[in-house]
């Protein structure tokens, strides 16, 4: 997690992008949840843009 | 210097590996885990790349990852935001993938790849390319040209859907780039999902249907999804897509404006999907064309070079060549997103290590795409064993012999020899060979052994010394990716009857002297054969010219329905075993149907889903 965070401040700081540091934290934390609530991170069927 | 490089946690995973630029070996995944577009860690193709140069990870010097997650990870959460609160279903699916396995991608191949290192020492040696970079090298560094205009166009990268660089010497210099959600392969994935096809792999069907139909949803296309500037770029209105936010490519206004909703796969194709087909492949052709004739007007350099999936459009292709704003056009034969692992690998060579390159403007440097494992003639006959075949060694004269007096009886032949091409067209090294005079072929083939969809086409292997005789062409074609029609001479003309029959129905009435391999606009899919890439196949086909006087065979790839091409002696077997394949030829080896045990016939047809 450490180094995710590191990379994820190289990458604001490159991107200057830095407005999106609170989103990614709630988003991640967010999604962190959702692992929780429902188990499996599986892509759906369709074109996945992600 | 190594440098290995890997697509991967997509579709179409691959692995390719270069040594002081030369391209050592490439293979895509699917080919060894025999699951189609397999998006997994490519771990059985780089095993093979690491092989195929005699070396391990540790003697690599650099890893490059053809795309930059976080950059995705960027375009995702803007359009989320951008979006919100309509989108939350595609969040809910995308975050969990995301938060737990590819926001850690750096660690998570620094992992995977550790079975391939002694000394541990990998997470120095990885370079992130972004996509379209990956793309762009991939088409341009590999082609005969010192300077060149390149072109990538696909679904999506990180932002980048269509861009434009300037290739000369070792550069590449990015020029234009048009960013996501509008997106030209996205709107062509967008009628290929409305049509009832699968995304990411039915694009082909659409490009083999769109003859069959009368473009008559172009104007509406036109005039309500796409707004196409002079210079070729556009832009979606994206109230008629659902992709950005959504889980279906297309929304209900999309639906409402072409009169009903998508297509359901189980049911049958009509005429109503064979002019969708033909609308959006005609406004595909309009873009790639204004953009090219921009792009050659703007910058006056004579070469194109074109890589993403869009690229594969052979249709938009050969009308771009016929075009002729640009002399010559050189396509990456493996444009989708497995040659992103040969364009991270030389992007990492030539724009992050700055090494010389050298293009001496006739051939190119893909080998004939013949990058992919081979076997010898006695590891061929020992698996064949194994597997219980039943074979004659033969010489290679009569090998060729055998080969041709069965297709000139109207057989189905399997061919297996030397490299296994990478890219996803079969190009003589893993085909489906027939007779292309035959006008039961295409039939056969469709049916008996490929189990696929009867409407679609086949195409032509051709020698190159005679593809102007046959096809009106003039051009190297050596990868399938250009579309050209059948000389005037060898149509054979329509009752009028026959010509006013619709959609499939045409497909019974043989158009040419080669009907196999004629579309029912009188379009063929050409490849072109040459001695120095393929001296075997070449033979083959001239050999074929003596007995019959054409120089021409039907090139399907060898695989059924929904199967990733095979790539083993036994994949090979076991698919001749599983079909209406008359005869195989592996290596020396040759396989009668007749003479094999039929306990080992197998239901094959069911063995893969279909794609």
């Amino acid at each position: 997690m450490g180094s995710l965070l590191k990379e994820l401040f190289a990458y604001m700081s490159a991107r200057k992008k830095w407005w999106l540091a609170p989103i990614l934290v709630i988003l991640v934390l967010f999604g962190g949840l959702l692992i929780l609530a429902q188990g499996s991170a599986i892509a759906p069927f369709i074109y996945t843009v992600f | 210097m190594r440098i290995l490089g890997i697509s991967a946690f997509y579709h179409d995973s691959a692995a390719a590996l270069i040594e002081d630029g030369r391209i050592v070996a490439a293979a895509q995944e699917e080919r060894f885990t025999r699951k189609k577009h397999d998006p997994g860690f490519p771990e059985n193709a780089i095993r093979y790349c690491l092989e195929e140069a005699g070396a391990g990870l540790d003697q690599v010097d650099h890893v490059a990852f053809f795309e930059k997650p976080f950059l995705k990870f960027e375009r995702l959460l803007e359009t989320y935001l951008a979006n919100a609160p309509r989108g939350f279903a595609s969040f809910r699916a995308a975050m969990p993938v995301w938060t737990k396995e590819k926001l850690f991608q750096k660690s998570n191949l620094v992992k995977s790849l550790g079975q391939f290192s002694q000394s541990g020492e990998i997470e120095g040696k990885l370079l992130f390319c972004e996509h379209h970079q990956s793309h762009a090298a991939s088409a341009f560094y590999p082609s005969p040209f010192d300077e060149a205009v390149v072109l990538t166009m696909d679904g999506v990268g990180e932002w980048a859907t269509t861009s434009v660089a300037i290739g000369r010497g070792n550069t590449l210099e990015p020029v234009r780039e048009i960013h996501w959600p509008h997106s030209l392969g996205l709107l062509y994935s967008a009628f290929t999902y409305y049509t009832g096809f699968r995304v990411n792999s039915g694009e082909y069907k659409i490009m083999g249907l769109a003859p069959y139909g009368d473009p008559r949803y172009a104007g509406l296309i036109r005039e309500k999804l796409i707004d196409i500037k002079e210079d070729g770029s556009f832009w979606l209105d994206q109230s008629y897509f659902n992709y950005a936010g959504g889980l279906t490519m297309t929304s209900p206004r999309f639906h409402a404006l072409f009169g009903g909703e998508p297509r359901d796969p189980d049911t049958l194709v009509t005429q109503r999907e064979m002019d969708l087909a033909a609308s959006v492949q005609k406004v595909t052709e309009e873009v790639v064309l204004a953009m090219a004739r921009d792009l050659a007007a703007s910058y006056a350099i004579p070469n194109l070079c074109m890589a993403g999936g869009v690229a594969l459009n052979c249709v938009a292709n050969g009308k771009l060549l016929r075009d002729g704003s640009f002399k010559e056009v050189w396509v990456q034969p493996a444009a989708g997103d497995a040659g992103g692992a040969l364009g991270a690998a030389l992007a990492a060579h030539y724009d992050h290590l700055g090494a010389q390159r050298k293009a001496d403007g006739r051939m190119d440097a893909m080998s004939g795409a013949y990058l992919g494992p081979s076997y010898g003639q006695k590891e061929i006959e020992k698996r064949l064993k194994a597997a219980g075949a039943r074979y004659q060694v033969l010489s290679e004269a009569d090998l060729i012999g055998a080969a041709v007096e069965a297709l000139d009886d109207g057989r189905a032949v399997g061919w297996f020899s030397g490299r296994m091409e990478f890219g996803p067209r079969a190009l003589g090294g893993r085909s489906i060979l027939g007779d292309p005079r035959n006008p039961q072929m295409q039939k056969t083939l469709n049916l008996r052994i490929k189990y696929r969809e009867s409407f679609r086409p086949f195409a032509p292997s051709v020698l190159r010394e005679d593809v102007t005789d046959y096809f009106e062409l003039n051009t190297d074609s050596p990868y399938m990716l250009l579309v050209a029609d059948v000389q005037e001479k060898r149509r054979r003309k329509m009752s009028a009857g026959e010509r006013a029959l619709f959609g499939i129905e045409k497909l019974n009435v043989p158009r040419s002297d080669i009907p196999a391999v004629t579309h029912v606009d009188y379009s063929a899919r050409v490849q072109t054969v040459h001695e120095q890439t393929n001296p075997r196949y070449h033979a083959l086909l001239t050999a074929f010219k003596e007995r019959t006087g054409c120089p021409v065979l039907v090139n399907t790839s060898f695989n059924v329905r929904g199967e990733p091409i095979v790539c083993t002696p036994e994949d090979a077997f076991h698919c001749f075993m599983g079909t209406g394949l008359d005869c195989l030829v592996i290596g020396n080896c040759f396989l009668n149907k007749q003479e094999q045990d039929e306990a080992l016939a197998r239901d094959y047809k069911s063995e893969f889903a279909p794609d």
